[in-house]
């Protein structure tokens, strides 16, 4: 796959200011014999049928050498299998007929998922990096300010206020007082857990789960807690 | 430069409007060239604490407007000539606070005082947001009262993410007065204790200032408690805490039950 940088051009009361914008396209290859390549296409696309459909693709004539006429009958081979190309790499501009899609250069290789040979209809995910799965915060959350992280767990090195609140995905884990609320485990899941050094809470929850300062046992106030998850049953117990 | 101050709480009737007067006094009395600004603008109470109410005929709206210009809404104290006040409007409301004119205001003052010590209004609001904004630094009155304090928590949680300090990433120095302290109430578990509102606020602390009826008397004299009433606890309590924002190492003392009796309270300071 290759990223290519398309200039659009948008009037605008007189001027005609132009606008640069980068999109991901498929890059395809083909090797002599070119018979022989297309032949690899199609059984390639008879597992991935539809892969391309919709799809951006830029020809990269780079391993080939063909006259323009015979790149305008590639495109149309490949028109007829659902592939239509938007750009040629690799290819002398004074070959470029009429015809053919415009020459595109500057392309940086980019990820792809690895293509497998079965059927896959939906598009991959777009590649980029992948986020972090904790959150740390140094400072304590005061009341009134809410710190949501539904990717995965947060940790608070201070304490979480009377009227602050922390949504995790994860676990929650607070070195300080807990005062406010804590709801972990929201995005389903059910193992995860919240740790504290000591509880004053307004609210715990775990996947919805939950239990009010009301109906926490007396016993552990102010105590260093922890809280999962058993069956639908909130438990907490002492940690130290 | 002069350093501006603001004076915030979160909650009504916690003493910030009393604070700013005897904090602002405090500093003057010791020479410094200070302002007191009221941004309680409609429910302006700075005025009368200050015992200027009736010399005030331009205020702060004006000058954030532009109608009249800075040297004529400031009011000179009649007791120490190095004290200010600028007052607010009772006619206007929050709303004719803009960014732009406070910002312009506050780097004036800035430029002609030692000391600018903002009275925020209560809330959450425009007028105490705009209060904060230009601060340097926080003066964070709480009472012993668990409603007071969670919203002093919400103040200061505003006073580190609200603030063009804190938009630059940099980190506003707070500073908390606990003020209407009685020992006999805290000892009896009727009020938190010094100890507890610490723990939860987790800021410097500036000092604690008993309850007393010097300082009803005092705002009703309309004279700071640091001028009238100089030789009262409350009075030797601002002093102290004036000192400490000026950077002086003060010993810190709390009340106790026995009166005239101190406490000293040690590393306490730096919570």
């Amino acid at each position: 796959m290759s990223e290519v940088t398309v200039l659009s051009a948008a009037r605008q009361r007189g001027s005609m200011p132009l606008r640069g914008r980068s999109y991901m396209a498929f890059a395809l290859t083909p090797e002599p014999p070119i018979a022989d390549w297309l032949g690899e296409l199609d059984v390639w696309l008879r597992g991935s049928s539809g892969f391309f459909n919709g799809r951006p693709v830029v020809l990269d004539l780079s391993a080939v050498t063909l006259t323009s006429s015979a790149v305008a009958h590639l495109i149309s081979e490949l028109g007829a299998r659902g592939i239509r190309i938007m750009g040629l790499e690799g290819m002398a501009p004074e070959k470029l007929g009429p015809g053919l899609p415009p020459l595109v250069s500057g392309g940086r290789a980019a990820p792809v998922e690895t293509i497998s040979s079965r059927s896959q209809p939906a598009s991959p995910p777009p590649a980029r990096d992948r986020e972090p799965a904790s959150l740390l915060v140094e400072n304590p959350i005061r009341s009134g300010q809410a710190i949501f992280f539904p990717n995965g767990d947060v940790t608070v090195l201070g304490s979480v206020g009377s009227g602050a609140e922390v949504i995790a995905g994860g676990s929650i884990h607070i070195y300080g007082a807990l005062r406010g609320r804590a709801m972990a485990g929201t995005s389903g899941n059910r193992k995860a857990r919240i740790f504290c050094k000591r509880l004053e809470a307004e609210l715990l929850a775990i996947d919805g789960y939950y239990r009010t300062a009301e109906d926490l046992d007396a016993k552990l106030r102010n105590r260093p807690i922890q809280a999962w998850l058993a069956g639908e049953t909130l438990m907490i117990s002492e940690t130290d | 430069m002069g350093k501006v101050i603001v004076v915030t709480s979160g909650k009504g009737g916690v003493g910030k409007t009393t604070s700013t007067a005897a904090l602002g006094a405090a500093l003057a009395r010791g020479g410094q060239n200070v302002v007191v600004v009221d941004f309680d603008v409609g429910l302006r109470n700075l005025d009368l604490v200050m015992g200027a109410e009736r010399r005030v005929v331009f205020d702060l709206i004006n000058v954030v407007q532009g109608v009249a210009k800075l040297p004529q809404a400031l009011i000179r104290d009649k007791r120490l000539e190095t004290l200010y006040l600028l007052p607010a409007s009772q006619t206007r409301d929050k709303d004719a606070l803009t960014e732009e004119g406070v910002s312009r205001v506050i780097a004036d003052l800035r430029s002609r005082f030692d000391w600018v010590i903002c009275d925020s209004p209560a809330g959450i609001e425009r007028g105490a947001t705009l209060a904060m904004r230009f601060a340097d630094e926080a003066v964070i009155v709480a009472n012993p009262e668990v409603s007071s304090v969670r919203d002093s928590d919400r103040i200061i949680g505003l006073l580190d993410s609200k603030t063009e300090k804190a938009e630059r990433g940099e980190r506003m120095a707070k500073h908390l007065l606990i003020a209407r302290f009685d020992p006999a109430r805290a000892s009896r578990g009727e009020m938190l204790g010094i100890q507890d509102v610490l723990e939860i606020l987790s800021i410097p602390l500036l000092g604690v200032i008993p309850e007393s009826e010097e300082v009803l008397r005092a705002s009703n004299l309309g004279a700071p408690i640091t001028i009238c009433g100089q030789q009262s606890a409350p009075a030797h309590a601002y002093m102290d805490a004036a000192r400490r924002l000026a950077g002086e190492e003060v010993e810190m003392m709390i009340p106790t039950e026995k009166k005239g009796l101190f406490n000293k309270l040690f590393g306490r300071r730096a919570a």
